[in-house]
């Protein structure tokens, strides 16, 4: 146990120099007032992509418990990086490609091992308990980013449906439609579609386990899964999947996307941890964007250990990658 | 003067005048200076504008300087077949110096990575080399350029004798496909540029083959006979 580092629950552990400074921050926001004047102009020749996305503001009370002192990463990047492999592979893509996604009207099936099997509308969604919460957000490419998510916490869903007792774990299904995600038009797929990711039950229970409707005081931009995604911030990105339609509580283990393409890569927990590597990438360390280096000092759990080290205990982490 | 004339008295006027001696330093000045445009861009916008390079600098960066030492290497390889097609002999002058910027630009893109990616760490650069083929592939390439930067002077042509160090020097064809082939295998989804590079690499190889070489002689617009010669 010594190796997990000792802090106060519900906190996490970002470091004083991580803050992006005031500067940068100012100089955001005036050159997202250039981007804006540009884009619209850009609109008027070419009314598609951008102009298409409704983004609305979306208030929610800040979770002090992840309300670190610190800025989050510069929302610019945070929606111009991103994989969402639909859209295309480059990270480029989605921020270019995602607005032709409808994201209204919208509502998740929710079905499986539960008493109350149903659909629900987003609005429905919408009306549970909202909060923002800053969290890390690690890639397993090494990189990561400090995020500013609205959302509720998944068990209030869960609620909605009253798992049996056969529910052992929960399959998240994301949208998959041809004629508006260019990604899926590709020759050969680039993944089994559509994609899906899974937790066990006691894992999607965690307080920490959010369903995010927002992200940096806004309704989610298509290219970061909107209107409706999985947050897991102790798992490597991947694990949360975008722009959900469905949700199964299951009796057996379900298999995801990922695994299914690399079985020895991408196993089920996927767990951010630095004494495991990935084939393709140390996870010894992490290029906190935008930063230079990739110098800073991956955590096991992303540093959630105080929340979640209990799921794990007893628990061979290297054979459950 | 005829229309079917003034290409090759522009050729020769390139050749003579605005590239003879009179004039050689003020254009190599020139090229230089341009040769240098990208790397003075990029440290510009480390410094004062990051922002700019998005919301992985070091990627954006690593990636730029790659792809600027495939183009030194592909622009060096075009002067050849430039010269032998279009007569203007003074070309060769700058060859020496697009083989030095490719071997620039090589060494920083190499020095980058090696900081930014990896800190120094020469355990895991070695793993990397090992189980990476694309970074295997750009460090063989990069390893080959050394050699020929090492021996670009006067002086190592006249020790190593015109032969010898043409036959030496022909190592950049494989290095600059190993290059092209890196930027390929790492490219795994947009394969636009890599695809580009190969078909002017290809082009480029095609030109140097002796029937080729003479067919585009016997055509070349830049060589009909001027009055007088």
């Amino acid at each position: 146990m010594t190796q997990f580092r000792i802090a106060p629950p519900d906190m996490p552990l970002i470091r004083a120099s991580e803050i992006t400074p005031k500067e940068v921050f100012l100089n955001r926001r005036q050159w997202l007032a250039g981007a804006g004047a540009l884009t619209s102009a850009a609109g008027l020749l070419a009314p598609s992509a951008q102009a298409a996305q409704v983004i609305e503001p979306l208030a929610a009370k800040p979770n002090k418990a992840f309300a670190p002192s610190d800025a989050p990463t510069d929302k610019k990047l945070a929606t111009t990086y991103n994989n969402y492999y639909e859209f295309g592979t480059s990270k480029s893509a989605p921020a270019n490609e995602a607005a032709t996604l409808t994201v209204r009207p919208w509502s998740v099936e929710v079905t499986g091992e539960v008493a109350k099997p149903r659909r629900i509308d987003l609005e429905e969604l919408m009306r549970l308990p909202l909060e923002e919460r800053i969290y890390r957000f690690r890639c397993v490419e090494a990189w990561s980013m400090v995020v500013p998510w609205i959302g509720f916490e998944f068990r209030h869903l869960a609620a909605l449906v009253e798992p049996t007792s056969k529910a052992r774990f929960v399959r998240f299904t994301s949208v998959a439609r041809k004629e508006e995600m260019t990604g899926l038009r590709t020759a050969v797929p680039v993944l089994d579609w559509p994609y899906t990711e899974g937790l066990r039950l006691d894992e999607a229970m965690n307080p920490l386990t959010l369903m995010s409707v927002g992200m940096y005081g806004e309704t989610l931009p298509n290219q970061n899964g909107a209107p409706i995604r999985l947050v897991v911030p102790w798992k490597y990105g991947f694990k949360s999947a975008k722009s959900i339609v469905k949700i199964e509580f299951l009796e057996q283990q379900p298999t995801s996307s990922w695994t299914k393409s690399a079985m020895h890569e991408y196993g089920f927990y996927s767990n951010v941890n630095p004494n495991v590597d990935h084939p393709r990438w140390s996870q010894k360390r992490e290029r906190l964007l935008p930063s230079l280096f990739a110098s800073r000092e991956t955590e096991l759990f992303n540093g959630y250990t105080a929340q979640v080290a209990s799921l794990y205990s007893g628990m061979d982490l290297k054979a459950n990658f | 003067m005829a229309d079917t004339d003034s290409l090759p008295h522009l050729a020769r006027w390139i050749d003579v005048e605005l590239l003879g001696k009179s004039r050689q330093l003020m254009a190599k000045a020139l090229v230089f200076g341009l040769c240098l445009w990208p790397m003075a861009q990029l440290g510009f916008a480390v410094v004062f504008d990051p922002l700019a390079l998005g919301a992985n600098p070091a990627e954006t960066i690593i990636r730029a300087l790659g792809d600027w030492t495939i183009r030194f290497l592909l622009i060096g390889l075009a002067v050849t077949p430039l010269r032998s097609w279009t007569g203007i002999n003074h070309l060769i002058a700058f060859r020496r110096m697009l083989g030095l910027f490719a071997f620039a630009y090589g060494s920083v893109h190499l020095m980058a990575y090696l900081a930014f990616d990896r800190l120094f760490q020469w355990g895991e650069i070695v793993q990397d080399v090992i189980k990476r083929p694309f970074i295997a592939v750009g460090f063989i390439s990069f390893c080959l350029m050394v050699p020929l930067a090492v021996t670009s002077t006067r002086g190592w042509v006249l020790r190593l004798g015109g032969g010898h160090w043409a036959l030496l020097h022909r190592l950049v064809y494989p290095l600059t496909f190993l290059a092209v082939l890196h930027d390929w295998w790492l490219v795994k989804r947009d394969l636009t540029w890599p695809i580009i590079y190969a078909v002017i690499l290809a082009l480029e190889m095609l030109a140097r083959y002796k029937p080729v070489k003479a067919l585009l002689k016997r055509h070349s617009p830049f060589q009909h006979n001027i009055a007088g010669r």
